[in-house]
């Protein structure tokens, strides 16, 4: 690591060790939670990165003849909705369905009327999302009877569709993109003046510290959350917004821990040596403090994600967060429990993914932190 | 002691003023106000709401007097429930919040410290694991998904308990909100409880005890109290925490109370109910810090506040 060669180069021979972060990551290797947690949130991630572009259907297209269809691995339309289907579709070109049959993917359709049917109305069929381009196969009785040829489409919806009829699948992984992307960027903010306040709090200490975190503590006491929603609410709701105000409630706790081992550091020998040698204090705290404290800030990064995830969600569950046309997870659990009764796959697909990548990171905090401090368990 | 208290609460009010004033002056900057329909009013009707209320004062002069107001315990009319003052709703919800989170508080405690106690005492065992997953779980879980999925489980398929609604406070209509309040709380808890349980177990006086041959539930008593200081430390978070999560409980339980009143304030720009409601959730928050620290000491004689 870094923080441990001296800013003037080695030039005393340091005997072969293992040196203590690789110590770490071996012992979080054999940590079986903390493996699969990581492997659960790389493939939560990487579904939400790419999976959109392979499900076959943009988020926000939607089908209105396949509304809160169950979860399944059945091509649509199936057989069992296809009738009622042209029964709507002949309405509109004001016709009946007198016969139909379906084979080898293609759709054969008799339709009569009592006016002669145009051959324009035929363009129902397609717009449909549930038939390709039809074709006039034969014309008969003045138009009054027409017989058309038209493919059957194929969508698959592995986790069914919502109210509008639009595949969860695809919503469920952008929404995802969403709400790791608030996580990640939120908890950088957090991490960044937390570590940045702490730090410099801490090596200064006196009546500096003593100022600074007593603002802190009258941070802390403030209800941030409802202020959270006061500025959300007040100030239109938007990505960039939601990102400052949770990323600004967040960063106390990473400055309280930074302050601490800033602290316990200030005291070390490394850190007074490189006092007498006469290096500026923001050369220390770069070069010395900060590197030093990333151990326990890791942790409590990795925990913060989470959390900082889970008052997006709660956020836009209320309506206050993230806004249509744009998603996320809270959105789509909003939009599910509304509509409970009629498909619960609604609010499964998208907390599914939310509960999975919130107790993958909890499970990776804690053993990052077992893994970093060992005396700990 | 006394002095100590009075001190605590002399250095609450910059923290409270500083509230106050955050919330006051972000609400005022954004655009939009109370009185902003769909159908815009008449300019005329506007300048008189406008006047009635005091919103075409400067707003130096509109801070002063709600300060001044404030000082004597008036938190002013609510703007969107007309004839009402935001005192009168309190006076309807807070009824409804404190039943809520009191309850709540003490199912999580229960609960809470009984998991990681068992959790503690089996250390490495198929108890102590559960009990790790499932307060994972209780953590992991938010609770707008517990709470539809309760209301699936008992109010629509075992036909148990209703849905949602506050009939005067009902046991029945209780039981969902408070799991659903506490569930997480619940998880924190034992978490907490497990960690400085196992420390306390491995305390000398606790060795001692086992030695003289004092059963294992006895022994358990004797190490709960050493055990008990971090979760009293945290009780003015875990309040903070069950302030915010009843703004979800109640919203989807449909209970009339502070959260839901604080949700639809801000949403219809209602100035004095939302700062009525974050000066109320900042004095509750501070009481319950105070508390927990008044607590600990009373528990730790090594806390003992002289300084």
């Amino acid at each position: 690591m870094s923080a441990l060669a001296s800013p003037d180069g080695p030039r005393r021979v340091v005997p072969h060790r293992v040196p203590p972060w690789r110590l770490a990551l071996g012992r979080l290797a054999r940590n079986r939670g903390a493996v699969a947690a990581l492997a659960v949130l790389a493939a939560v991630a990487l579904a939400c990165l790419v999976g959109p572009f392979l499900t076959g259907h943009a988020p926000e297209r939607a089908y209105p003849d396949l509304r809160q269809l169950a979860p399944g691995l059945a091509a649509e339309p199936g057989p069992e909705r296809l009738g009622p289907a042209l029964e709507r579709l002949a309405f509109r070109m004001r016709a009946r369905v007198e016969a139909y049959a379906v084979a080898e993917g293609r759709l054969r359709l008799t339709l009569r009327a009592d006016r002669p049917i145009e051959a324009r109305s035929l363009v129902y069929l397609p717009r449909s999302d549930l038939f390709g381009e039809a074709t006039v196969i034969e014309r008969a009785e003045a138009g009054h009877r027409l017989v058309v040829e038209a493919p059957v489409r194929r969508l698959r919806f592995p986790l069914g569709t919502d109210v509008h009829g639009r595949d969860l699948l695809s919503r469920s992984l952008v929404a995802g993109r969403v709400s790791l992307l608030i996580g990640l960027v939120a908890t950088a903010v957090a991490l960044l003046a937390g570590v940045a306040y702490g730090a410099v709090s801490g090596f200064l200490g006196g009546r500096v510290d003593a100022v600074m975190m007593r603002l802190v503590d009258i941070l802390y006491a403030l209800p941030f959350v409802f202020f959270v929603m006061v500025l959300v609410v007040f100030f239109r709701a938007s990505l960039a917004l939601i990102l400052i105000a949770i990323g600004a409630v967040e960063w106390l706790d990473m400055a309280r821990i930074v302050r601490a081992e800033t602290q316990a550091l200030r005291r070390r020998d490394f850190v007074r040596a490189a006092e007498a040698l006469g290096l500026s204090t923001l050369a220390i705290l770069r070069r010395h403090i900060v590197p030093n404290t990333l151990g326990p800030v890791t942790v409590a990064a990795t925990l913060l994600v989470p959390r900082v995830i889970l008052l997006e969600s709660f956020l836009s569950f209320l309506g206050l967060g993230v806004q249509e046309p744009q998603t996320s997870w809270g959105v789509l659990i909003a939009d599910g429990a509304r509509a409970i009764e009629s498909a619960p796959a609604m609010l499964a697909a998208p907390a599914a993914f939310l509960v999975a990548t919130l107790m993958a990171l909890n499970i990776l905090g804690d053993g990052l932190a077992d893994a970093l401090d060992p005396r700990g368990r | 002691m006394i002095a100590y208290t009075l001190r605590r609460l002399l250095q609450a009010v910059p923290t409270l003023v500083l509230v106050i004033t955050l919330s006051f002056f972000l609400m005022r900057l954004a655009p939009g106000g109370p009185f902003d329909l769909e159908r815009p009013l008449p300019p005329a009707a506007m300048e008189n709401l406008r006047r009635v209320y005091g919103l075409d004062q400067p707003l130096p002069v509109q801070f002063a007097r709600y300060l001044g107001a404030l000082a004597t315990g008036d938190l002013g009319p609510s703007f969107s429930f007309r004839d009402l003052s935001v005192a009168d709703l309190f006076a309807r919800g807070l009824p409804v919040s404190m039943t809520l989170g009191s309850l709540a508080l003490a199912l999580a405690l229960a609960v809470g410290i009984g998991l990681g106690t068992l959790a503690a005492t089996r250390q490495g065992g198929a108890a102590d694991r559960l009990v790790g997953l499932l307060a994972a779980l209780a953590l992991s879980v938010p609770s707008f998904v517990v709470a539809p999925l309760l209301q699936i489980a008992f109010g629509l398929s075992l036909r148990w308990l209703p849905l949602s609604g506050w009939e005067g406070g009902a046991p029945s209509h209780l039981v969902l909100p408070v799991i659903t309040l506490a569930l997480p709380q619940i998880g924190a808890i034992a978490r907490l409880t497990r960690t400085s349980m196992a420390e306390a177990l491995r305390a000398q006086h606790v060795r001692t005890l086992r030695a003289m041959g004092l059963p294992p539930l006895a022994v358990a008593r004797h190490a709960l109290r050493g055990a008990l200081l971090p979760v009293v430390a945290i009780l003015g978070p875990l309040a903070a925490a069950m302030l915010t999560g009843s703004v979800v409980v109640e919203t989807i339980f449909g209970l009339p109370g502070i959260g839901r009143y604080f949700v639809d304030g801000a949403l219809n720009r209602d100035y004095t109910l939302v700062m009525g409601t974050v000066v109320l959730v900042a004095v509750l928050v501070l009481l319950f810090n105070l508390a927990g620290d008044l607590l600990s000491a009373l528990l730790d004689p090594r806390l003992r506040l002289g300084a």
